[in-house]
């Protein structure tokens, strides 16, 4: 007879797993973030392309300042390293510090986002002048898309650690290291984006 | 007690889940309940996309454009591919196989992400209807499914606008599915259960689901980009404004050479699911198709520009993706002799899945054949854009994925059901199936190589008996489905029942009722270490009951 | 007689049946330029390959089918066969050779269609106005002839501009500084021809000539051939590029060198030397 599979029926292997629960939620999104590094590269690429195949004509030619996306640059990283406290406040309950982190990283987003609009607002070329303009608008529009959401998020998460009543705690963790996954994503997203788009 | 969802989720999983038929129409998180409206609402695409077709051969039964008008017929076939591929073999292969089979495979009782996975799904009607709206509201897109600008920047704006809308959230919910099979495939594995003990279609999946992640995003900045050129005047893809529309090209076919194997990979899965049951066999050289599948994921990443050897790309880039096509064709050739010799030496019932399965592998033989003769850049500039591509891509995608896809269904219908198929009506839809589609298809290599462009309404007229007769084919297939759907709606109610496991199956969906209950299995899951172990203790056969 | 030599005898009729199709199919339309006389060499030994792989895994899957089928009131499995690796080396080292010849074969006759030749545009001299950004952009088409003559045929090579448009082709002769409907080119010469666009995307198509060059806006192309027969045959727009795709149709006129010249000099706006 064909032989029935062997059954296995140990019920604590089984228990074990439900405690990897939160592994593959964690699992699931740096999928999504890859999928979403993607897009970018799909950009990356096509600026490139672009750089190497399409020449500017001379009179079209500008070149970037460089001290505002310099001090953006400083803003993320450090606005990463703020994150990380207070994931770390967070993992010992000191709801206090973990806030306080989070406020702050939440203002270097936004002092990002604010230095971001000044550059739009000074620069010598707009949307539809050329193809480079477009492809600066893209990518960088997109990146602050990006740092946009990632703000939102930081936002509901600092008002979700309050001490009594939030749900966001050492016992749900989750939400804070999502996110804080995330905002490191966008960050290293924003270091490619000055290599290429500035200093190339 | 759950392993997917913690206690409080599964309370709610029932409480959301209506009974009876109706929870087919929900927001419904099992994932049984989302395979199979993956697969009804990717049939009823089907049959639109078909309907579709069906316009195309008419127009084309006569060389002058007298069928429909001009526009309505690049919409048409604008339409036809779109829906084909967007909304009937990738859902279908991907999402109604795979949602409905991969936990069962991993011995989960449900997708690691049941939400995510209902999400998936209901992104998809709306954005089919959306889709197919607009040829009534303001005329559907008119660039065909590659949508090249400039062309797709200076047809009508509001269809071609709709069709990127709608590819967006196909492509969203596409991603979402990618995903969740990775991380249900990966991490959801029932304790004890190794990857090299996982079923065959798993490992398509896992492959497949790679390629979704790695390759959709990028269509999905490239639309989002066309879709700036189109509303906002930008000119990434203008000429006229200084755009470069080969980089279009890149930028999509990196997505839509993927696209092929993400419809064909996890086909290859399920025939490789079903042969062994229906052969008695073990599936041969497990380990081979395992590395195959993933040296297909690798290449074909790599091989995308293969469908621009006129658009003007420089001989080095030409040369270099020449060879890297070609060599696709040894991990597929490994496949396609492993299921031979998984038919050799077996007891193969040859039932409506068996014969699909083998039209398939026949099928997709000759697709492959022209597939290397198309990777070749000098063989490539005469029949690229003429009818020889269309027979040749046919040949995969229908030839190839929608028989697996009846194969399948008359596979695992009695594990869905608990009913049986009647198998004269499904060998006699087979037979239709066949005699139509060759019909149809291989003549057009011939219209392709003789001269025949694609995508065209008028033809010269010393092509006509050719196409009247791909025409022929064409209705014949149109006619293969009325046995098919009859089986089916008349199995449904009135089908013998089936039994838990009426093909005595070794792999873990039979080992449930049928159908499965709510959580799959009462009691633990089963570890199964070997799926395809038929015939290993041979001499007492008593217990094997012959099928049907 | 032994299934091995059966096998044997079989396999060589099979590979004899496949030849004998490359040899005879007659798939084609006339080979009407240089370029189609090998682009024909190529497709006979694809279309021999082709019928020996389709024909044989056909065969087995029927034999399979008829040898292995499941006969009435017969019961059991079949045998746990699982895997023969000497099997699976030999199917994995046969197709891989295979593509191996037919990638080196295919390179070779991309060569001799001199696909590898560095574009040359001294044909295009008349253009000077251009900038050099221009003509780096320029991506071409596979040449004609042999690398052997690829000297000559540059030398000697008709120029004509050719432009697309929804919906037609235009070819400009600036030999005669003339614009034309439709192509005429003498036999024997060889042709070299620079592709704009004006609007979408088209593509130059002789079926008679085998080849096909994508016209692509804000990109010239180029694509030089030789016709060798004389007559009339179709050029075919490729490229989807809008309503009236299907009626994105011309003619080229191959003819013997004096009518053409005489149709040259009938068009010509100014006077030809």
């Amino acid at each position: 007879m064909t032989t029935l599979p062997q059954i296995d029926q140990d019920q604590e292997v089984r228990t074990s797993q439900e405690e990897h629960h939160e592994d593959f939620r964690m699992f699931g999104l740096a999928t999504f973030l890859i999928a979403d590094g993607m897009t970018f590269a799909g950009f990356f690429a096509a600026y490139l392309t672009y750089k190497a195949v399409n020449p500017l004509l001379p009179d079209a030619v500008y070149e970037l300042e460089l001290p505002l996306p310099t001090l953006n640059t400083i803003l993320l990283l450090v606005s990463s390293a703020t994150f990380h406290k207070a994931g770390t406040a967070l993992k010992i309950d000191d709801s206090k510090n973990c806030r306080k982190w989070l406020l702050i990283t939440a203002l270097l987003g936004l002092a990002f986002l604010i230095s971001q609009m000044v550059e739009y607002f000074t620069l010598p070329f707009g949307l539809t002048d050329n193809l480079y303009a477009s492809t600066f608008y893209a990518l960088t529009g997109f990146h602050g898309l990006h740092v946009t959401l990632g703000a939102l998020m930081i936002s509901i998460i600092w008002w979700q650690t309050r001490s009594p009543g939030g749900r966001v705690n050492s016992h749900n963790q989750f939400p804070l290291e999502a996110t804080e996954l995330y905002w490191h994503f966008v960050d290293g997203i924003w270091v490619i984006l000055f290599i290429i788009l500035y200093l190339l | 007690m759950t392993i997917s969802l913690d206690n409080s989720k599964e309370g709610e999983t029932k409480s959301l889940q209506p009974k009876g038929w109706l929870r087919y129409f929900s927001f419904s998180l099992d994932h049984k309940v989302i395979g199979l409206q993956y697969l009804v609402c990717g049939f009823i695409f089907y049959l639109i996309g078909g309907l579709l077709a069906s316009a195309i051969r008419i127009e084309l039964t006569s060389p002058l454009s007298d069928f429909l008008p001009r526009d309505v017929y690049n919409q048409v076939l604008t339409l036809h591919g779109t829906i084909m591929i967007f909304l009937w073999i990738v859902p279908v292969v991907n999402g109604a196989f795979g949602n409905y089979l991969i936990p069962f495979y991993v011995g989960a009782r449900d997708m690691a992400f049941p939400r995510l996975n209902a999400v998936a799904f209901w992104l998809i009607p709306p954005s089919g209807l959306l889709l197919i709206s607009s040829y009534f509201i303001t005329g559907a897109a008119q660039s065909g499914w590659t949508a090249y600008p400039p062309l797709s920047i200076t047809t009508p704006a509001a269809g071609q606008m709709i069709w990127i809308l709608s590819v967006l959230l196909l492509g969203g919910s596409s991603i979402f599915g990618g995903i969740n099979f990775i991380a249900t495939i990966l991490k959801l594995r029932r304790p004890g259960l190794k990857l090299m003990q996982l079923p065959m279609y798993c490992w398509a999946m896992l492959g497949t689901s790679i390629l979704i992640v790695l390759s959709t995003p990028v269509l999905a900045g490239t639309l989002v980009l066309l879709s700036f050129d189109i509303v906002a005047h930008t000119g990434f893809f203008n000429p006229s404004l200084g755009g470069n529309v080969v980089v279009y090209q890149h930028l999509f076919w990196f997505y839509s050479h993927p696209a092929v194997y993400i419809m064909v990979l996890p086909a290859f899965g399920l025939v490789s699911e079903i042969l062994p049951v229906h052969c008695r066999k073990p599936l041969f050289g497990y380990t081979t198709m395992v590395y195959s599948i993933m040296a297909i994921v690798v290449l074909g990443f790599v091989v995308w520009a293969h469908h621009m050897f006129t658009s003007g790309t420089p001989p080095w880039m030409r040369l270099f993706f020449t060879i890297a096509t070609s060599f696709i064709a040894v991990p597929t050739g490994i496949k396609f002799f492993n299921w031979v010799a998984t038919l050799w030496g077996g007891r193969i019932s040859l039932n409506s899945a068996v014969l699909f399965s083998c039209g398939f592998i026949v099928n997709f033989v000759l697709g492959g054949i022209t597939g290397v003769a198309l990777a070749q850049v000098p063989f490539d500039v005469h029949v690229h854009d003429t009818y020889f591509v269309v027979a040749h891509f046919h040949y995969i995608v229908y030839g190839g994925s929608v028989f697996v896809i009846f194969s399948s269904i008359y596979h695992w219908y009695p594990k869905v059901t608990g009913r049986m198929l009647n198998e004269d009506l499904g060998r006699f839809h087979f037979a239709l199936t066949f005699i139509g589609f060759n019909l149809c298809f291989a003549p057009q290599h011939w219209l392709g190589l003789n001269g025949m462009p694609r995508r065209v309404a008028e033809y010269d007229p010393q092509f006509t008996f050719v196409n009247q007769l791909s025409s022929v084919g064409a209705l014949i297939m149109a006619i293969s489905i009325l046995p098919f759907l009859w089986n089916i709606i008349q199995s449904t109610f009135r089908g013998p029942v089936s039994g838990n496991n009426p093909w005595n199956a070794l792999t873990p969906e039979w080992l449930t009722s049928s159908p499965p209950p709510i959580e799959n299995w009462i009691g633990p899951p089963p570890l199964v270490k070997e799926p395809y172990g038929y015939g290993r203790n041979n001499k007492d056969s008593n217990e094997i009951t012959t099928d049907t | 007689m032994s299934p091995a030599i059966i096998t044997t005898i079989l396999g060589l009729l099979l590979v004899i049946f496949g030849i004998w199709v490359g040899d005879n199919a007659n798939l084609l339309p006339i080979d009407a330029s240089t370029n189609a006389t090998i682009y024909d060499q190529l497709f006979s030994v694809l279309l021999s390959i082709g019928t020996i792989l389709f024909f044989g895994m056909l065969g087995l899957v029927l034999y399979s089918l008829i040898r292995f089928r499941r006969k009435p009131g017969q019961e059991g499995d079949g045998s746990a066969i699982e895997d023969n690796l000497p099997l699976e080396i030999f199917w994995t080292i046969v197709p891989t050779v295979v593509i191996l010849f037919v990638g080196l074969y295919s390179y070779d006759i991309y060569d001799r269609m001199g696909g590898m030749q560095q574009l040359d545009l001294s044909g295009h001299n008349h253009q000077g106005q251009e900038t050099m950004v221009e003509e780096e952009r320029i991506w071409g088409g596979i040449g004609s002839g042999s690398v052997e003559d690829k000297s000559k045929s540059s030398l000697e090579s008709i120029p004509i501009d050719v432009t697309a448009m929804q919906f037609a082709f235009l070819f400009h002769y600036p030999e005669g500084d003339f614009i034309s409907g439709e192509l005429h080119v003498p036999v024997g010469k060889p042709i070299s021809m620079r592709m704009e666009s004006k609007d979408v995307i088209h593509a130059f198509w002789v079926p008679e000539f085998r080849i096909k060059q994508d016209i692509i806006p804000g990109q010239p192309t180029i694509l030089s051939f030789t016709a060798q027969k004389e007559g009339k045959y179709p050029i075919i727009c490729a490229e989807l590029c809008g309503p009236y795709h299907g009626g994105m149709r011309s003619n080229v006129i191959v003819e013997d060198t004096s009518s053409y010249t005489d149709w040259l000099l009938k068009n010509a706006k100014n006077t030809i030397t």
